[in-house]
């Protein structure tokens, strides 16, 4: 269902260029542009019913069994009742029905809350909740501003328009723009004008298309479904031309006392074929849909269910959103996953730290939490468990102090007091984390501005002159600021990935600490700097960055010359904690052969961590590739490149390759992808990409990450799942087959526009592994067991055929042919459907290989079906030729002939009914007390609907309406016939048996290894699981710059930064000034030190776009700008 | 735990929720399938050798062609029923089996000149638009054909009673079908401004003159004929040898049969026959479920062994870890 309406956008003629004037709503409201109203509901009271018939019939089964009726009326066809069709289309349409207005409500109220939030009043000048707003607009409060700007596109990355106000034109550009669902940060409120509204939003542009999602068996089955018609018709033709011989040969005698209407054969004939298309219509099921719906409809229940999806932390429980996808859960093979807030809980964690060569550690065994009530303005949330580390503060010691002075100053955090609150806004998580340690641990860092900054030194507040932010970058790896303290004196601190600093000290001594736990080392150094040298410097320093040419480079120059002969203070561990079990999971998918692609709109250092973190990337991948190339040649080269070094190593270490050692990482680069997507070079990349065991993609773009998914769905024809938590995700969570939303507390976007949604990346595997892997199995078995039910049921008929002159006599009684379906074989399939297990939830996950059946299809598929079909017909002969040998001449204990037809319908369908039921026992591998009511009281319900229907009484009331009155009575008192049921049940089962038993024993599958070896443990619970260590890397890791971005420093020491009055803390809480220049451009700009509060994560792509913000709740929240 | 929000969404620890329902879980291993067969085929063999036995006493003694004197060499256990049979005779016949109107036949004289049922076109109406009663091919088709089995005893004929009441079903004659109620005291009144199906001789309510109670729509050969056969080669009961002299059985004699003609079944390519048979416990005498049984349960037999084999040869065992 098209969640967002886009349709609607459809307009009459291409918009070249909107203008929009301020406060000007009449001029506005002439373009007629999209108001923010979005509509995602199908129908409302009146249409449902007239509306939902027509789709109803659209579909093609449905609309199939409509033509089925109309034929039924016409006498002269007509070889059934109409009520044979009617009973199960009407109970079809009606169940189906109920289904979609159910479904379709839930969206109705969804809407009422959307208008209830649109229209909070928020921006009352506005009248619509703000969309995109133009940021400098402080003096646009006089209406005579007009912007012209582009269309609405899904560009987020790009904005071109003009201001004109008073007579000047002012161009507008991308840092000009708020866009839909980003926060405002640093300033409560802003100036805006809304662009675009609506469905016309580049948040809403970038949604992605919804499209109807199917299975890949519902696919499988629209094919089957036509192959089925064809069949039918060629039995049709079959029993049509037979009928035509057999009136040319035996009919015209039958004239003596059976008239015929029409003389002429060929006609007949063909009235023959409609006849029998009637009669042997079952083999196009018309309950099939109805109780496929019913069944992936409770195996969503399960889910919704699930206690062990359930998270407690957030109170969230597993949510199955859509409900007809279930069994493509387990035939998975690709899983395209987002990284923070997916896999990381994006929660930074000051985690250890070593100073001057003393670790000190944050174990949480037998520790104590750290009491850091000495320190009035400590974050409450911040924990830390070695209480070493206070007492070395507390007990002055210099290098403790100078650690954190370096955490409290070297940084580009802002500072900013709310509700008598100290909150830091960092551009990245892992900077806030610092700072808030530095503030615990007694180095509280105030107030910036862009010239000093503002720290309280155990207690004591000290300002330092800020000179110089050298700001990070990606190839510095480090930033640095100098300062000059207090007292005078000036220092250069400087922070960085360990590598890079350890070159830069000045004894080169280099200390590994936290090698190989996959934390995020920063070394701390500082370097007391020279008045001369440092005013010499400076001076360079403005002329370097005030040059026109090289400007980056000079730059760095003098950093690399500054930044030298450092002295080591220590190092600080980050950690971006992974969320629980997300490595194990990893492991247990990567055993389900199911590829993980991690896509994400970090950089690459961010993405390799986290990549080796998680277990994704292994010291055990000799190679990793990385592929960053500029030009469309170069990506085209190192693609090769990896694919020759690939092919090479095949050659070489052919051995080796069986024993999985040479698997193979990729990183790639989503610059690339601009061009990797582009076509010619699809196919490459994609060749390359499956060559290895993990691909990581950075720097994606939303859009590119639909790309991926999409090239992997066109060219790998898999079944592929996308799972992320932000807005970013959304375009590729509607392009996966599969979109699962992780639901936090932010980001219920994600979750909106998903299949199915939890808390916590590691319920994915409880979901694939276990739910998917049943819903498939119990899909499987279901349309198996259906097909060999129906198809048995109608070849009897065909069989038949040939004994009564082709005249489209029924085997069965009518009543039958119309409950058959419905009533006697409806619950003990749909029973397996519902709670069929091959194995219980521990084995799958014990034994993730279980998976792999599901993924090439081997439980379903054409020649399933064929065989399927081949069983029904040996069935069929059974059921037709044992009853027909039995009853042959012969007659009953007490004389009279029950070889009538009455009496031989009720033999065959009792042997069918039996039959059946039987070969259901032996599929159903997981006998709950429901299977067993379903099984043998749909058995009971034959027996007792086939004698109410044959009683007397009903026949006193409608004498023509039941001719079958007496049949079971006399019959199913006969032993002859009890053991014609007793032969037709066996003679159909035991080979059935003797090919699964053989099957077996000698090619036995996964699935009757695991079971055969619970059945040995008599069904003890599996073994405690083998908790998989996590094999960390043994070289360290080091990833500074977890998420930073170049142009902080800047920032913070620009005069566009506001100037603030000194907040006293003593005067409680100074309403913040105006900061509508700052904009935080982080990946993400709150954090949390403790894990009580999630960062607002967002971000997708980390330079320009992270303003593009996850929208906080799950009614679209409309962040509103307030004016003045 | 903590309380809260948390545990009022947490959802239910059922074992239906959790799927947990305890259950049964057989598997087809090889200490089921093997003796499983094995009992399976015993048991078939043994009911296979019953019905066998059983089906070889039963005596049946069949008549084709026009020999009129058969001999019966030893004694035919009684009761005795007697059966004509037609062969190419569909019954089963789609247009002829909805070719009745059960309304009529359940007396309600209402239908006897409404068309409610065109069914039984063409033999609705007769060519001067009577309505015809009963209507429709089945029962104008009826078997007319009447026979008398007599006993030559000493090159006396005596006559062995063929009793035609009883032969029908007992819900048949009782339930579903009934006469309509005399009017004016007289039967006939009853079908008066109806015609009399065009292949009969004689009208429904003259079927059987002498007894009321087997006449009309109840006549009992009427109903065995309007139950049609499932398959194209068929035999009827005509009448039980349950009466006098002949209630113990047929002794062995020669004995002659009167047959009177007059049912064509030369037009369509089909024959006729009549025979004579009593039952068993089983019913009447069918060779095909014994043999049916005995091969079955012997292949049973066999394949348990092949199974075994198969088993102790190439069983698996789960001693491969890389499972």
């Amino acid at each position: 269902m098209s969640f967002f309406g886009l349709d609607c956008v459809k307009k009459k003629e291409k918009e070249t260029e909107r203008k929009i004037r301020a406060n000007d709503r009449e001029h506005n409201l002439s373009f007629k542009y999209a108001t923010n109203a979005i509509k995602t509901s199908k129908y409302n009271v009146l249409t449902f019913l007239p509306l939902n018939l027509f789709e109803q019939f659209q579909r093609i089964a449905n609309a199939y069994f409509l033509c089925l009726l109309v034929l039924q009326v016409i006498p002269a066809i007509s070889s059934l009742s109409w009520f044979t069709t009617v009973v199960p289309l009407a109970l079809v349409l009606s169940i189906t029905a109920v289904k979609d207005a159910i479904d379709d409500l839930a969206d109705l109220l969804l809407l009422s809350t959307l208008c209830l939030s649109s229209s909070h009043p928020l921006s009352p000048s506005l009248a619509v909740s703000f969309t995109l707003a133009l940021c400098f607009c402080l003096s646009l409060c006089c209406p005579l501003g007009e912007v012209c700007c582009e269309p609405p596109n899904n560009r987020l990355d790009r904005f071109v328009g003009t201001l004109v106000w008073r007579g000047q034109k002012h161009p507008l550009d991308n840092h000009c723009v708020l866009l839909r669902g980003c926060t405002l940060r640093n300033t409560d409120w802003c100036f805006g004008l809304v662009l675009f509204a609506g469905p016309e939003t580049k948040l809403m542009q970038n949604c992605g298309k919804s499209s109807f999602k199917r299975t890949s068996i519902d696919r499988l089955m629209n094919v089957l479904v036509l192959f089925i018609f064809g069949f039918l018709v060629f039995m049709c033709i079959i029993l049509a031309v037979g009928h035509g011989i057999w009136e040319h040969y035996e009919g015209t005698k039958v004239m003596a006392f059976v008239p015929q209407q029409n003389e002429d054969t060929a006609f007949s004939s063909f009235l023959t074929f409609w006849s029998y298309i009637i009669i042997l219509n079952t083999v196009v099921p018309i309950s099939l849909y109805v109780s496929m719906e019913v069944i992936r409809l409770g195996n969503s229940y399960y889910i919704n269910w699930d206690r062990l999806m359930f998270h407690t932390g957030s109170g969230t429980a597993a949510e199955a959103r859509t409900t007809t996808l279930n069994e493509e859960l387990g035939q998975i093979r690709y899983v395209f996953s987002d990284k923070t807030g997916t896999l990381t809980q994006n929660i930074m964690c000051f985690h250890k730290c070593s100073i001057n060569g003393k670790a000190y550690e944050d174990s949480v065994i037998d520790m104590m939490m750290v009491d850091f009530s000495f320190n009035s303005l400590a974050d409450p949330r911040f924990q830390f468990y070695d209480n070493n580390l206070l007492e070395a503060v507390k007990l002055e010691t210099l290098e403790v102090h100078s650690f954190f002075r370096l955490l409290a100053i070297c940084h580009t955090v802002m500072a900013e007091e709310k509700n008598n609150d100290l909150v830091y806004q960092a551009q990245s998580p892992d900077e806030g984390a610092l700072v808030t340690a530095a503030r615990n641990f007694g180095f509280v860092f105030r107030l910036r501005t862009p010239e000093s900054v503002c720290v309280v030194e155990m207690g004591v507040p000290r300002t330092y002159e800020l000179l110089a932010i050298l700001d990070f970058n990606n190839v510095r790896k480090r930033m640095s600021v100098i300062v000059r303290s207090p007292e005078g004196k000036l220092a250069l601190y400087c922070k960085g990935a360990d590598t890079i600093i350890y070159k830069r000290l000045h004894d080169r001594a280099e200390e590994s600490i936290f090698a190989g736990e996959g934390l995020r080392t920063l070394v701390l150094a500082y370097k007391d700097l020279d008045e001369e040298y440092f005013s010499e410097w400076k001076q360079r320093h403005h002329q370097a960055s005030t040059a026109l040419e090289g400007r980056e480079d000079k730059l760095n120059q003098l950093y690399e010359e500054i930044e030298k002969d450092l002295l080591l203070i220590g190092a600080t561990a980050i950690e971006d904690k992974l969320q629980d079990g997300v490595s194990q999971t990893i492991e247990q998918l990567a055993k389900a052969d199911i590829k993980i692609w991690v896509l994400t709109g970090d950089k690459q250092e961010t993405a390799e961590n986290i990549g080796y973190s998680c277990n994704l990337l292994r010291e055990e991948m000799d190679d990793i590739f990385i592929v960053a190339a500029d030009s469309p040649e170069e990506v085209r080269q190192e693609l090769r490149c990896v694919e020759w070094c690939e092919a090479y190593e095949r050659d070489v270490q052919v051995t080796e390759r069986w024993h999985g050692t040479e698997i193979k990482g990729l990183l790639i680069l989503g610059i690339i992808f601009a061009y990797a997507l582009e076509g010619s070079m699809e196919l490459e990349f994609l060749r390359t990409a499956c060559m290895c065991k993990t691909v990581i993609c950075c720097r994606v773009t939303p859009m590119q990450k639909a790309q991926v998914v999409e090239l992997v769905k066109k060219y790998k024809q898999a079944v592929t799942l996308a799972i992320g938590d932000g807005a970013n995700d959304v375009s590729m969570i509607k392009a996966a087959h599969i979109g699962v939303g992780i639901s936090g507390q932010e980001g219920m976007q994600a979750v909106l526009s998903s299949d199915f949604s939890f808390a916590q990346f590691r319920y994915l595997q409880r979901l694939l592994l276990v739910h998917g892997r049943w819903s498939y199995l119990r899909m499987c078995k279901f349309l198996r067991y259906f097909f060999y039910k129906n198809f048995t049921f109608t070849f009897v008929h065909f069989w038949f055929a040939f004994f009564c002159g082709f005249s489209a006599q029924t085997v069965y009684d009518e009543t039958f042919i119309a409950l058959y379906n419905l009533m006697y074989t409806a619950l003990p399939v749909l029973g397996m459907g519902l709670f069929d297990q091959d194995v219980s939830d521990g084995w799958s996950l014990e034994y993730p290989q279980l998976y792999e059946p599901g993924q090439r299809s081997l439980y379903f598929s054409k020649g399933a079906f064929i065989k399927c079909a081949l069983h029904s017909c040996y069935s069929s002969l059974v059921l037709f030729f044992v009853p027909y040998a039995a009853v042959r001449d012969s007659v009953s204990t007490d004389g009279h002939d029950i070889a009538d037809h009455q009496s031989f319908a009720l033999l065959t369908q009792t042997c069918l009914t039996v039959t059946v039921c039987v070969q259901l026992g032996l599929d159903l591998s997981y006998w709950t007390a429901v299977n067993h009511l379903f099984v043998w009281g749909s058995l009971g319900m034959y027996f007792l609907v086939t004698f109410t229907m044959q009683s007397d009484g009903l026949h006193r009331l409608y004498a023509s309406s039941f001719p079958f009155v007496g049949t079971a009575r006399n019959s199913l008192d006969q032993v002859t016939v009890w053991l014609t049921v007793l032969l037709t049940a066996v003679l159909c089962v035991l080979p059935v048996v003797v090919h699964r038993f053989l099957f077996m024993q000698l090619n036995p599958t996964i699935n009757d290894k695991v079971r055969l070896k619970v059945h040995q443990m008599k069904a003890q619970p599996p073994p405690p699981r083998r908790r998989a260590r996590i094999r960390r890397s043994s070289t360290r890791r080091s990833g500074y710059a977890f998420s930073h971005a170049y142009g902080y420093g800047d920032l913070v020491t620009s005069k566009r930064f506001l100037r603030r009055p000194v907040p006293s803390r003593s005067a409680g809480s100074t309403p913040a000034g105006r900061s509508a220049a700052f904009r935080p451009a982080g990946r993400s700009a709150g954090y949390s030190p403790s894990g009580q509060e999630q960062n607002p994560k967002q971000a997708t792509e980390p330079t320009e776009l992270q303003r593009y913000r996850a929208v906080h709740d799950a009614t679209f929240c409309r962040q509103g700008v307030a004016p003045e | 735990m903590k309380a809260g929000p948390s545990r009022t969404n947490r959802p239910d620890n059922t074992a239906f929720t959790q799927q947990r329902l305890p259950a049964w879980q057989p598997i087809l291993s090889a200490g089921i399938v093997i003796p499983g067969f094995t009992l399976i085929g015993l048991a078939f063999i043994g009911v296979g050798v019953a019905l066998f036995v059983t089906s070889q006493k039963i005596t049946d003694l069949e008549v084709r062609g026009k020999r009129d004197t058969h001999a019966v060499l030893f004694f035919f256990q009684g009761p005795v029923f007697f059966y004509y049979g037609l062969t190419s005779y569909y019954q089963n016949f789609r247009t002829y089996g909805v070719s009745k109107d059960g309304y009529q036949l359940s007396g309600d004289t209402y239908y006897f000149n409404v068309r409610a049922w065109y069914s039984c076109a063409p033999y609705q109406y007769d060519s001067n638009n009577n309505p015809i009663v009963p209507c429709g091919s089945i029962a104008n088709s009826m078997f007319s054909d009447t026979f008398q089995l007599y006993q030559v005893v000493n090159g006396m004929k005596k006559q062995v009673p063929l009793d035609g009441k009883g032969i029908a079903w007992w819900t048949d004659y009782n339930i579903k079908y009934s006469n309509p109620a005399l009017v004016n005291g007289s039967f006939a009144n009853a079908f008066s401004g109806t015609v009399k199906p065009v292949n009969w001789s004689k009208p429904v309510y003259e079927l059987d003159p002498t007894d009321q109670a087997n006449n009309g729509f109840l006549n009992q050969n009427f109903l065995v004929w309007m139950r049609q056969a499932a398959l194209p080669k068929f035999q009827k009961l005509y009448g039980r040898i349950a009466e006098g002299d002949y209630a113990q059985g047929l002794p062995a004699g020669n004995y002659t049969l009167l047959i009177n003609y007059s049912y064509p079944v030369i037009s369509f390519g089909g024959t006729k026959k009549v025979v004579l048979s009593n039952v068993s416990w089983m019913g009447g005498k069918n060779q095909f479920l014994g043999i049916a049984y005995l091969v079955i349960g012997s292949l049973c037999i066999v394949m348990a062994m092949v199974m075994l084999i198969i088993y102790a040869k190439y069983k698996f065992t789960d001693d491969d870890e890389d499972m």
